[in-house]
């Protein structure tokens, strides 16, 4: 037996040490992230006086300062200007949203049928958390129920008209009831016109094809403003004498194209990424163009686009916003009308009025967003190219 | 028969009915059909309703007189201007909230899309609460927010804000001095054009030396000597001839200076803002796009991190990052139709009054959408050059 050269061998792991002090704890970390270099040191103290300077501001406005709850515009106003507040007081009139608060979700719906928009958005709520949670069974009914079914349903029960229920006219809808009906709509059209759409682009007919693609630049070359007017101008026109058109179907309309557009363009680069061979696989089994399609090649592509068709949705949806122009009252233009009114208007009031449809406006956006990079975590596959 | 033969041979379908080529043929035909069906159909009903509610069809109004006031004129403008002189300079200024918007965008975009690559915790969480307020907001309440809820209730012009160079903030808009070019001024736009063209002499000829020399020329501080340095010598010899002109204060209001409107600056605010926020998480994908491999690589060369950033990244990134850019400069453009709402006299302002006065449905929208067209052809084709410039060059 051969003699071994190195006296000792271990045999076991050494235990792991615990990192330096220098390297773990508060202090590191302020170090590394807060203090690195000179250059660091000044971007902080920098960052330390931009927050110095908004938050205290933005605090007392908002929440210190701010009018809760009162009758009128002067628990708003300094005593100059005729209200009960000191010198000087500046502050957020939650007040007057809080008196509009019922404007705000649903325009000037009469107040003994307003449990109809609100038994609409039990059941739309109702229908949605289901449709959102991975776990839940039964997605393709539940889906024929949020996408066909509550939409017929709604129609119904917020125009009236049948079951005694009194009619109320579209023109007396607004607030959040018009931008949520608005754009959920324009959801349920605009994705599988946009499927169509994008399908026929890349269609090998040549006559589709440029149809196609006619009209999606045409589209998205011009503002959504332009579609609107297009809509509301341009539409009764187009129809014979004598037939009328609901402003709100039209402002639909408008927002729908507009989003198809977008959202075909979304899905056909979803449907360049799938390689060919996918293609040339679904020939081989002998799919017909329809099942090729809706078997093998959109539940990739989609999955793929899931980012970018979020984020189309969550453009139409503060694009719904753009309705007031052609003077419909959707959300923020509830909120616009009020500032007129005599009761209310404070120097505080728009900003105030604004930033509560905004925080709005955001929260249903940030959500869109945050579930959108939940559901793009959830569906990957691994396979990254 | 040869097997050659069988296998050029047309496999039997049956039927025609399974042939696709018949098929393509009769679904086009189908469209084509449908389409134009209903096109004549739309064209006889607009041609009725308009008979019938007699509205004169035709761009011969353009010629006759507009009649009505335009609050920012680029360029000479009355009443009795041409609703066709009307629609310029809407044109015009949509083009100049755009240009000044992309511009105003891109330098903020920038900024806080390297800001949140940042080593800095807090200027990355300050960049990241900017861009996640900004992404999910309307721009027409952001619009909303600067013109009624910050422009409106600042101080009537007899308060107005003092700011630094003698320029006032009020609730008319912002005021600053006017720059008045004296006798000799052409002395120093020469020089400028001079400079360029001497920075651009330089430029080649560093390039030159350095690829048959290896040695390299300042070349940047030497064009920003030139470009500074050479105007200014001008404006010294010329006898200095630059005058401001302060805006002063009277009792009612400011007279003097170049007085831009809270329209005009509100809407510019929001959209360069909003716009900003999308154009700053294209800047980070784009830098992050790069992949960490090239940096390490750059750096084992010998390469410092300026060079790195300058030589390296820089240009792997730009090539991410200036589609989707351009996208969201044809959506600050198409944004600018908001302007409406604030009553900021742009395109589609101009062209509404115009259609509403003369009832013109038709030809009214057919301008602004035309209008709209070309300016978004026309960015896109800069940008196009820009990318072809920046695109990989491969053998």
């Amino acid at each position: 037996m051969q003699e071994h050269d190195m006296a000792w061998v271990r045999t076991e792991m050494a235990l792991a040490q615990p990192a330096p002090p220098s390297e773990r704890g508060a202090y590191a970390w302020v170090r590394k992230n807060l203090v690195g270099s000179v250059g660091d040191i000044i971007l902080t103290v920098l960052g330390i006086a931009i927050v110095a300077w908004i938050v205290p501001q933005v605090v007392n406005w908002a929440f210190i300062n701010a009018q809760w709850t009162g009758p009128d515009r002067t628990v708003c106003t300094t005593a100059a200007q005729g209200g009960i507040q000191p010198e000087g007081w500046t502050g957020a009139c939650w007040a007057f949203v809080n008196a509009k608060f019922g404007q705000f979700m649903f325009g000037t719906y009469p107040i003994e049928e307003r449990w109809r928009p609100i038994l609409v958005a039990i059941l739309f709520v109702a229908l949605l958390v289901p449709m959102l949670i991975p776990r839940v069974p039964r997605k393709g009914l539940n889906a024929i129920l949020l996408f066909v079914v509550l939409p017929i349903v709604a129609f119904f029960l917020l125009l009236g008209g049948v079951f005694g229920l009194p009619v109320v006219e579209t023109s007396r809808w607004g607030g959040l009831l018009v931008t949520l009906s608005l754009s959920f709509v324009g959801i349920a059209v605009s994705l599988p016109m946009g499927i169509v759409l994008a399908l026929g682009r890349r269609s090998k007919m040549p006559i589709i094809k440029w149809l196609c693609i006619v009209f999606i630049e045409t589209v998205r070359g011009i503002p959504l403003i332009t579609v609107l007017f297009f809509a509301s101008v341009m539409l009764p026109l187009f129809l014979p004498a004598g037939v009328t058109f609901d402003k709100y179907l039209r402002a639909l309309i408008g927002v729908s194209l507009f989003a198809a557009a977008y959202m075909a363009e979304v899905v056909r680069g979803g449907l360049q990424a799938i390689p060919k061979g996918q293609y040339e696989g679904a020939d081989s089994l002998g799919l017909g163009y329809w099942q090729k399609m809706s078997l093998i090649v959109l539940p990739q592509a989609l999955k793929l686009v899931i980012p970018g068709i979020v984020n189309t949705f969550i453009g139409m949806f503060k694009d719904t916003s753009l309705v007031l122009i052609i003077s419909m009252f959707d959300l923020l233009g509830v909120v616009k009308q009020n500032f007129a009114d005599p009761n209310w208007a404070t120097p505080q009031t728009p900003k105030s009025g604004l930033i509560f449809a905004a925080f709005v406006f955001w929260l249903f956006c940030f959500g869109m967003s945050r579930y959108s990079m939940y559901t793009e975590r959830r569906l990957d596959t691994g396979y990254k190219r | 028969m040869t097997s050659q033969e069988i296998l050029r041979e047309e496999p039997s379908r049956g039927s025609f009915i399974n042939d696709p080529r018949i098929r393509s043929l009769f679904f086009q035909t189908l469209v084509v059909i449908l389409v134009f069906g209903s096109i004549w159909w739309i064209v006889n009903n607009v041609i009725e309703n308009l008979q019938r509610l007699h509205i004169a069809s035709g761009f011969g109004f353009l010629r006759s007189r507009a009649g009505f006031d335009i609050s920012d004129t680029p360029i000479a403008y009355t009443s009795d201007s041409s609703y066709f002189r009307a629609l310029v300079v809407g044109l015009l200024n949509t083009i100049i909230v755009a240009v000044v918007g992309i511009v105003l965008a891109t330098i903020v975009g920038f900024t806080v899309g390297i800001g949140r690559l940042s080593q800095n915790w807090l200027i990355r969480k300050i960049c990241t609460v900017y861009v996640e307020i900004f992404r999910n907001i309307p721009p027409l309440l952001v619009i909303f927010f600067w013109y009624s809820g910050v422009l409106a209730v600042l101080p009537p012009p007899r308060e107005s804000y003092h700011l630094p160079f003698g320029s006032f903030l009020n609730q008319r808009g912002f005021y600053f001095p006017r720059a008045v070019w004296g006798d000799g001024s052409w002395l120093i736009a020469v020089a400028f054009l001079l400079a360029l063209a001497m920075a651009w002499f330089v430029a080649r000829k560093a390039r030159q030396r350095q690829m048959s020399t290896g040695q390299q020329f300042p070349v940047f501080w030497t064009s920003v000597a030139l470009i500074v340095g050479l105007p200014l010598l001008a404006f010294l010899l010329a006898g200095m001839p630059l005058t401001l002109d302060f805006p002063k204060q009277s009792t009612f209001n400011l007279t003097g200076g170049f007085w831009v409107k809270p329209e005009f600056l509100s809407l510019l605010l929001a959209l360069s803002f909003y716009t900003a926020a999308f154009i700053a998480e294209i800047v980070r994908a784009g830098i992050r796009g790069v992949s960490k491999g090239q940096t390490e690589a750059a750096g084992a060369l010998g390469l410092r991190s300026g060079p790195i950033l300058r030589l390296v990244v820089v240009p792997q990134a730009m090539r991410i990052v200036i589609p989707p850019l351009t996208s969201q400069y044809l959506n600050l453009t198409k944004n600018s139709s908001l302007a409406i709402a604030i009553g900021y006299p742009d395109l589609t302002a101009t062209a509404g009054t115009v259609l509403n006065q003369t009832g013109q449905a038709v030809e009214g929208v057919f301008i602004m959408m035309i209008a709209y067209l070309v300016l978004s052809l026309v960015t896109s084709a800069v940008m196009n050059v820009v990318n072809a410039k920046m695109a990989l060059v491969e053998r």
